[in-house]
């Protein structure tokens, strides 16, 4: 906040559109659902942890599906298991993203073939904003995944009725 | 002869009634909460029903199966056995590094052959370093199960040099498929030894800022002696193995007790739980099990590296594998969790006929509903965690 | 104990549960000593008696069940493999019960050591040998629904489940 304080101290007006400030809002406070599923969750962790610390982009990790923005599917999705993420997505509130993090969440990854409880990528159950490839992705390549989902939220319009 | 168990309760109140204060008794009932898949303190996509009276747990039965990523088929179904070693290292994805080598142990058994002694000493160093990161994540994770979120932070920064040593020598952080049957991907990186020794001298002091921090803490201590008490008897009976048998007292490594590796040249003692701050076998003595083992491993290390010894890498093995037509083998080794075994039989082809793994984590697991039944459901959480399971692995 | 010994007691007292007249070997023969596992095969209707002796008994005291994995031999045989270890007496033994597909029952050891519970859940999941006595017989790792047992070698796996496609 230092750098707005100092800019705006002798109360300077700020022109912006009403979708620019909302997103702007929206896009730097993504809070996400807790919760891993595999190995790819232990790299989710690690993202969170000191050395990256997600939550400088103010990604908070919430609990609770009620509160959260974005749902990093992090692990590999069974088919016993993808009732169950269907459910969480539902219960989560509009605007909600989904970043499916590694190959098993995005298209069933090393257990493509012979996997039979294994789906074969989290989007045949509910709708993914961001793909990220790897097996597991470095933290930086989450890190990578959360800037292009900010500029996913930076270029919608909120107000605009959608098609 | 070993009795049933009978069950540590370590609350006056009795399930199915509770005395008022005018000396009425008042009947209760039950209730079903269900915890999780997605529970942030069930350490994956563990489901637990759990049968409640009040605040106390009458019975708790874990559902599990919500990682089952269809292990033992891949291996049938692989053409080859080295091929099995990637999806060996996703089993246990908190402890890579044991799990293939449990697995090339258990392949090279098979086939008779002998490993150079310059990879025994490697393998035995990188199954240290990992069983010090696995731990880590366990003692970080299990402080934030407490309530306490700050040592989580400090054991990350730790597990990351680590994985930076682990980089350096293979390329992944996470699963590194490195040990191969019949050897190592390739020998050491130049400089591997002096970082190691390096971060050896930097984390020994921080396995005690560690203890500060978390292990004597009163508020952790509070709430973790003499909760959970798995008895030495149901523990041996569930074939519970690892820091959770050692933490019930049992003297039984299976490093030392059936040796696999060159391990038992190393001078160091497996580490039992005591009851120091309560009884012995509940949650605090695991978790102090789990960080005197790290201090442990800190030893091996530095012993192994003094006796590496050169040499080549690599066994000289065929091509391709092809075991003896009906050859079978068990082979058990000590895991970051206890103990994991591969069950190989081999049909003579290439790919073998059946494998089954051993998970330690399924079998620790398994004695849940024993230690947590009779206690408060605010403890669950805290037992569960002190288990320290890899879902991955319990599901395979 | 050695394995022959081991055998010769079992033969003794439960000789008719011991369907094999002597040690299986796998990888060399049991006689030379070089094999890379022995076994005991014993009767799949008399496995609980069997292994209560073996837990209880002073001279074998296996009191760790260390692992026990259904394996289909895909010529109409199921087998059921124990691995037993003792902490006390530090010997190992391998037991096999073997049953056939038309009639797949094996006795529970559950009673015995209650980590068989959760193995032979498995092995009835994932082979669908049905586990006599035993106290639970659920599927533990697939849905309760899901059709078929997945390492049978002859599984076909199914084409929807719930709506959601299972193969690639
Ligand atoms: S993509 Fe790789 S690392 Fe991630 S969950 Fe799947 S197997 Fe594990």
């Amino acid at each position: 906040m230092g750098l707005l304080d100092q800019r705006f101290e002798n109360g300077n007006v700020f022109i912006t559109s009403l979708d620019g400030l909302l997103n702007w809002a929206r896009l730097s406070s993504l809070w996400q659902m807790q919760f891993g599923l595999a190995c790819c969750a232990i790299e989710m962790m690690a993202a969170s942890a000191s050395n990256f610390d997600i939550m400088r982009f103010g990604v908070i990790p919430r609990a609770t599906p009620r509160q959260v923005d974005v749902m990093f599917v992090a692990g590999t999705v069974t088919i016993k298991m993808a009732s169950r993420i269907k459910r969480l997505y539902d219960q989560m509130s509009e605007p909600r993203y989904v970043i499916s993090m590694g190959s098993c969440a995005n298209c069933g990854g090393p257990y493509w073939e012979h996997g039979y409880h294994v789906l074969k990528g989290v989007d045949r159950v509910i709708p993914v904003d961001v793909y990220i490839p790897g097996c597991p992705p470095r933290p930086e390549a989450l890190l990578e995944g959360i800037m292009k989902l900010q500029e996913k939220v930076r270029k919608e319009s909120m107000i605009r009725k959608r098609a | 002869m070993i009795q049933p168990p009978t069950l540590p309760t370590n609350y006056t109140v009795k399930p199915g009634q509770i005395k008022t204060s005018t000396g009425k008794t008042i009947r209760t009932e039950e209730m079903i909460i269900n915890m999780g898949p997605q529970h942030p303190s069930t350490h994956g996509v563990l489901r637990l029903e759990i049968v409640v009276d009040g605040e106390i747990i009458v019975d708790c039965i874990p559902h599990i199966g919500y990682l089952h990523r269809c292990f033992e088929k891949h291996c049938e179904q692989m053409t080859n056995y080295q091929q099995v070693i990637p999806y060996a290292d996703r089993m246990d994805y908190c402890s890579a590094m044991t799990n293939e080598w449990a697995f090339a142990l258990a392949a090279e058994r098979l086939l008779k052959i002998e490993v150079p002694e310059r990879v025994e000493y490697i393998r035995v160093i990188m199954a240290e370093l990992q069983r010090i990161a696995s731990h880590l994540i366990a003692v970080g994770t299990y402080g934030i199960d407490s309530g306490a979120f700050t040592p989580f932070l400090y054991t990350f920064i730790d597990r990351e040099k680590i994985l930076d040593l682990f980089e350096m020598t293979c390329g992944a952080r996470l699963l590194y498929n490195y040990i191969w049957i019949g050897g190592l991907s390739h020998d050491l990186p130049p400089k591997f030894i002096e970082q190691t020794k390096e971060f050896v001298a930097y984390f020994r002091p921080r396995v005690k800022m560690l203890n500060d921090l978390l292990s004597y803490n009163e508020i952790f201590v509070k709430r973790t002696a003499n909760v959970g008490v798995l008895p030495r008897e149901v523990a041996i009976n569930y074939a519970v193995s690892g820091p959770q048998l050692r933490g019930s007292g049992v003297n039984w490594d299976l490093r030392r007790d059936d040796p696999f590796v060159i391990d038992h040249k190393l001078d160091w003692q497996p580490q039992v739980g005591k009851g120091e701050v309560g009884t012995v076998g509940d949650c605090w003595d695991r978790h102090i099990v789990r960080m005197r083992e790290m201090e442990q491993s800190l030893n091996m290390i530095e012993q192994a590296l003094a006796g590496l010894p050169e040499g080549n890498v690599k066994a000289a093995i065929p091509k391709r594998i092809r075991p003896e037509k009906d050859a079978e083998i068990y082979v058990r080794t000590e895991a970051s969790r206890g103990e994991l075994g591969y069950y190989i039989i081999s049909d003579g082809t290439a790919s073998p006929f059946r494998v089954k793994a051993r998970g330690p984590a399924f079998v620790n697991l398994s004695v849940l509903p024993e230690i947590v039944r009779g206690g408060l459901i605010a403890d669950l959480v805290l037992t569960a965690g002190s288990i320290d399971i890899v879902l991955g692995e319990v599901d395979r | 104990m050695t394995a022959q010994e081991i055998f010769d007691v079992l033969k003794a007292k439960f000789g008719d549960a011991l369907p094999e007249e002597k040690l299986s070997a796998a990888g060399g023969s049991a006689a030379a000593g070089f094999s890379l596992q022995v076994w005991i095969t014993i009767a799949p209707g008399r496995t609980k008696e069997i292994c209560s002796f073996l837990r209880d008994d002073s001279e074998m005291q296996f009191d760790t069940l260390s692992c026990l994995s259904g394996v289909d031999y895909n010529n109409g045989t199921f087998g059921v493999v124990y691995h037993l270890s003792s902490m006390v007496q530090k010997h190992k033994i391998v037991l096999k019960a073997f049953c056939t597909k038309e009639h797949p029952h094996i006795q529970s050891v559950s009673s015995v050591w209650g980590t068989a519970n959760w193995h032979e859940r498995e092995v009835f999941d994932l082979f669908g040998v049905i586990i006599d006595e035993h106290p639970d017989l659920r599927r533990i790792l697939l849905p309760d629904d899901w059709e078929g047992n997945p390492l049978r070698k002859d599984y076909k796996v199914q084409e929807f489940y719930h709506g959601m496609k299972v193969p690639y």
